[in-house]
């Protein structure tokens, strides 16, 4: 705090006021640690005082299961027709009939697929686009993951639509009506959006079995979010004059909405829209654990055997859907119309759309030569290739010739970094942590701060928890610290050389659209199971907030105010240390915030190779499809967020504010 | 406050107007802050600005009254703040006035069910934009299209309308352009055709041309003169920009503080202005442009006279021809009947802006 101040050379009397209240919490707070065998009640949480809340929600499953079976056995039947249409569509086949009648009408042609992918992408982006799209298919099928990448490609297809127009509406709704949005959309898609992943596949299980039908719903909720927001930002930033045109030409209520609001808040929806098919996309790898089959599965049995080259590869071919999906779909987005030519009424479907007509002429002749031609139904064999050998090859070659290097690096890092800290985490007085939590709310955002805060710390302490949840603060923790070291400087570098922007920002954007998992299985190739994998894994995935805002924050400081501050007679680094780190101060708070919620979501992800946290607790509970103790854990990650989330937000605003 | 009169007899442009009111505001008021209505309801229309900042709200348009003409073109002037788009809007019923009476040919438009109000404004009111409101998802005919499209009208029948509109504003061959692939001038003349293809008989134009280039602006404005000598429209026409007004308008209301200060003719404005403030306005306007003949002339000596005006005709369209006669000008009323002479010394006082009536006065 007192750093921030320092740069804005504000040194009044509040200040020194809170200074002195800091020293003597922390003062209160180290006396409780040193006389913790006379209080432990208040640094350990007394095991006989916890609230089964677990249990509660445990039975209300329960209850939920056994009375709702009609419900989720309908919504079951009623998703399950289209998904099955997209699954059998693209990956499986048809099977009419059933035993010896039974009769198969072959999928989509793979060939037809990749040609379709090029079309798509010339029609959105041009030629290089195409070749690029055409070419990620290409590589999906050579390597032999077609049939797992069309399962993921079937649900994320079925998904999709359907959190676009979930998000729509209810954005809708939350636009018309101020109260809605205030007590009840925003606060549900603060919490839908820091609950972790693995959280939301539990009740899922338990209450949608292990199917596609499950994972698909999971994904639905998951992905909403984005559109749901973008609807609302799109048609609040929407200009007065077009809303009072529409009503001065005489629109009613509905015209106005879907004739004239929506169509121009066009360019926000499309942003929600790419956001939802990657936000669909890294949660249908996730939901794999629950009975999504596709590439997801592929990397988890690989990863449960340890086959890394497997995993890499599977890994790779989810990269290269991502970023094949990502490119689409922001090409959509921007794409303009450009036509000036008249479209008269008689021109056929097919001359108004070249590109989609040849995609449509493709994939069906394609599919009918499949019936005759094998070549066309699956991608043989001889001409797929794997990479998982030569993987594994370089993986011993790596660890043979520098086994001791890695390891040291690894060891240093437990003994002298990772367990000291973690000691301390968890050690730490959970009363100690609530006050000292509440007193940061108080200062940051006033009484109602504090005690949402204070009372969010108590719940993970309260549920029986402290101990893992302190270890998910310490792993977190370090990695958001690391991140911010790695990620801080390389933004500030970015903001001052347009040449380093131009390298970084292509790897960034690459490095965002990749689902979470991805990040997992290069390093565990190297440093096997454990925190220190999850730690550099989960820097990898939570650097780029940090990087992206950082450079986006020194960039937008006003030029005027550049300038003033040069014909002041500023040297380069006065103008940087003392002009635009202050001013591009409230956006890195801002990077920081989001860099903390994109680990925690990963660290909770990690719990699969082997962390001992709030994500394991997580990741038993879904193998044993036990609801309460899950969905207890999903709410103290949860809550880690929001806290995390609502004492840098007030910070960012009050640096904003004390700024004009 | 008192209102310049409208028919001063010294400065009458015109005789009485007889012209029917299509639109008028009788005692409107836009207050905002909490409780405004009840505050202005209590007080029977009546508070002074005293009264409005003890009560903590914000007067937008206060007491409001204002007659509009058929086919004539109504300037409210005013600058930012001042409450003209406030009135304009209160007017279309876009923002709802706290207090008052709109009469649309004699007719409450506050009473009005809200499906007369989408027919009123479907059909008979019209809307330009000071940032032309465009949609941009639509190309120049789909927008000028547009407010016939929502009235369920037929996709030919539209665009036959469409392509007389935009013939008018000449946006030819533009017509499958989108609007931001245009420039600012041709998006306004897309905006205008757009407000004209319903054939509105009430047109409001909110600052229409402040977003433009000054060159533009005033080609946009000799535009509009040319239009409006074509269609005689009732225009309500808002801006900030004192030679715009004076330039399109047959009468001003000029606005203060959400009051109005004065109406009248530029001429009336220019030479009778009713306070400091609208003095304040008119004093950088080059007179002999606003000030006809009929404002100088005096009854008629026993000189020659060297030529005949009209009363009405603006000292700038014969000034030249005076000065280089040095003789009087007869000034005639339609009948060809003599009613004063205009002396080049007095054209010589108005150009040089001595003004010795006042003056002495």
């Amino acid at each position: 705090m007192t750093a921030a101040t320092d740069t804005v050379s504000v040194r009044s009397r509040p200040v020194h006021t809170w200074l002195v209240v800091w020293a003597a919490a922390l003062g209160a707070v180290l006396v409780l640690f040193l006389a913790q065998d006379h209080v432990s009640w208040a640094v350990a949480y007394p095991a006989k005082a916890v609230v089964p809340v677990a249990d509660w929600i445990s039975t209300i499953m329960t209850w939920m299961k056994v009375n709702l079976t009609w419900l989720t056995r309908s919504i079951t039947a009623v998703l399950g027709v289209p998904l099955d249409f997209a699954l059998d569509l693209l990956a499986k086949n048809f099977k009419i009939g059933a035993g010896a009648e039974a009769f198969t009408l072959p999928r989509l042609s793979w060939v037809g697929i990749v040609a379709a992918a090029f079309l798509a992408g010339r029609a959105f982006g041009g030629q290089r686009l195409g070749l690029l799209s055409g070419g990620l298919f290409l590589y999906i099928a050579l390597f032999g993951k077609w049939t797992s990448a069309m399962l993921t490609l079937g649900l994320i297809a079925i998904a999709v639509p359907f959190c676009i127009v979930t998000g729509l509406l209810v954005g809708i709704w939350a636009w018309e009506r101020p109260w809605v949005e205030k007590y009840l959309v925003s606060p549900a898609l603060d919490l839908m959006q820091t609950i972790p992943t693995f959280a939301y596949l539990i009740p899922m299980l338990l209450l949608f079995g292990n199917s596609p039908v499950s994972a698909m719903i999971a994904t639905a909720i998951f992905a909403t979010p984005p559109m749901v927001r973008a609807t609302m930002l799109g048609l609040s930033r929407v200009p007065t004059e077009i809303s009072e045109f529409s009503t001065m030409a005489g629109c009613t209520a509905r015209q106005k909405l879907w004739r004239v609001l929506l169509p121009s808040a066009r360019p926000t929806l499309m942003v929600g829209v790419n956001q939802v098919i990657m936000l669909a996309l890294n949660m249908v790898i996730i939901a794999s654990m629950i009975g999504a089959g596709g590439l997801g599965y592929d990397v988890l049995l690989a990863l449960r055997a340890l086959k890394v080259g497997e995993a890499m590869e599977a890994g790779l071919a989810i990269v290269a859907l991502a970023i094949a999906l990502d490119r689409l779909s922001q090409a959509a987005a921007k794409r303009q119309s450009e036509v000036h030519g008249e479209l008269t009424e008689g021109q056929s479907f097919w001359i108004r759309h070249p590109n989609l007509s040849l995609a449509l002429v493709l994939l069906a002749g394609t599919t009918l030569l499949s019936l005759v031609i094998p070549f066309f139904a699956d991608v043989p064999k001889a001409i797929t290739f794997t990479t998982a050998p030569a993987w594994k090859a370089a993986v011993n070659w790596i660890t043979v010739n520098f086994f001791d290097a890695i390891e040291m690096f690894r060891v240093f890092l437990i003994l002298y970094i990772l367990n000291p800290v973690r000691a301390f985490c968890e050690g730490f007085p959970w009363l100690g942590a609530v006050f000292l939590l509440g007193l940061a709310g108080w200062q940051l955002g006033g009484a109602r701060l504090a005690a949402l805060v204070a009372l969010l710390t108590t719940f993970c302490a309260v549920t029986g928890l402290w101990e893992k949840t302190m270890a998910t603060v310490y792993l977190c923790g370090i990695s958001v610290i690391i991140a911010c070291l790695i990620g801080i400087p390389i933004g500030l570098a970015a903001s001052r050389s347009d040449r380093f922007e131009k390298i970084v920002t292509p790897i960034i954007d690459t490095l965002q659209v990749l689902p979470s998992f991805c990040f997992i299985i290069p390093v565990v190739m190297l440093f096997r199971v454990g925190d220190v994998t999850a730690m550099i894994a989960t820097v990898a995935f939570a650097v780029v907030p940090a990087i992206r805002y950082t450079n986006h924050g020194v960039r937008q400081v006003p030029p005027a105010l550049i300038e003033a501050a040069v014909v002041s007679g500023c040297t380069k680094r006065q103008m940087f240390w003392r002009v635009q780190l202050p001013l591009a101060l409230p956006e890195i708070m801002l990077g920081i915030n989001q860099t903390i919620l994109m680990a925690l979501a990963m660290i909770i992800i990690c719990a699969m190779i082997g962390t001992r946290d709030l994500g394991q607790e997580v990741f038993i509970a879904l193998s044993k499809a036990d609801s309460g103790r899950g969905i207890v854990a999903g709410l103290a990650i949860a809550f880690i967020g929001i806290i995390a989330d609502r004492l840098f937000s007030a910070w960012s605003a009050k640096a904003r504010a004390r700024l004009g | 406050m008192k209102i310049a009169s409208q028919d001063n007899p010294a400065v009458a442009g015109k005789t009485a107007d007889t012209r029917p009111v299509k639109l008028a505001c009788r005692n409107v008021w836009k207050l905002y802050g909490s409780g405004a209505s009840e505050f202005i309801q209590r007080r029977n229309g009546k508070a002074s600005s005293a009264e409005l900042v003890e009560a903590a709200l914000i007067g937008a348009a206060r007491a409001v009254d204002l007659e509009i003409r058929q086919g004539e073109i109504f300037i409210i002037m005013g600058l930012s703040g001042s409450g003209k788009s406030t009135l304009v809007r209160c007017m279309s019923r876009l923002v709802e006035p706290t207090y008052g009476r709109v009469e649309f040919e004699g007719k409450d438009l506050l009473s009005i069910s809200e499906a007369e109000l989408i027919e009123l404004r479907r059909h008979r009111m019209g809307m330009v934009f000071q940032n032309f409101a465009l949609l941009p998802h639509l190309n120049v005919l789909e927008n000028i299209a547009f407010p016939l499209s929502i009235q369920g009208v037929d996709r030919a029948g539209r665009e036959a309308r469409a392509r007389e509109v935009i013939e008018l504003v000449g946006l030819r061959g533009r017509e499958h352009f989108y609007p931001r692939e245009l420039s600012g001038g041709q998006q306004q003349r897309v905006g205008i055709a757009r407000s004209l293809s319903t054939k509105p008989e009430i047109w409001f134009l909110d600052e229409p041309f402040s977003a433009l280039d000054p060159l533009i602006r005033r080609e946009m404005q000799d535009e509009l003169m040319r239009l409006q000598s074509v269609l005689k429209k009732t225009i309500v026409f808002i801006t900030h920009d004192f030679d715009e007004a004076i330039r399109l308008a047959d009468r001003i209301a000029i606005m203060k503080d959400g009051e109005v200060i004065q109406v009248g003719t530029p001429e009336q404005l220019v030479v009778s202005p009713a306070t400091e403030y609208v003095a304040e306005f008119t004093r950088d306007v080059q007179r002999a442009k606003v000030i006809s003949a009929r404002s100088i002339m005096r009854p008629a000596g026993k000189a020659q006279h060297a030529g005949t005006v009209s009363p009405d005709a603006r000292v700038a369209s014969f000034s030249a021809e005076i000065i280089a006669a040095r003789k009087p000008f007869a000034v005639a009323n339609g009948s060809g009947k003599p009613i004063g002479e205009v002396t080049p010394e007095a054209v010589i006082d108005l150009l040089a802006g001595i003004d010795r009536g006042r003056a002495s006065a």
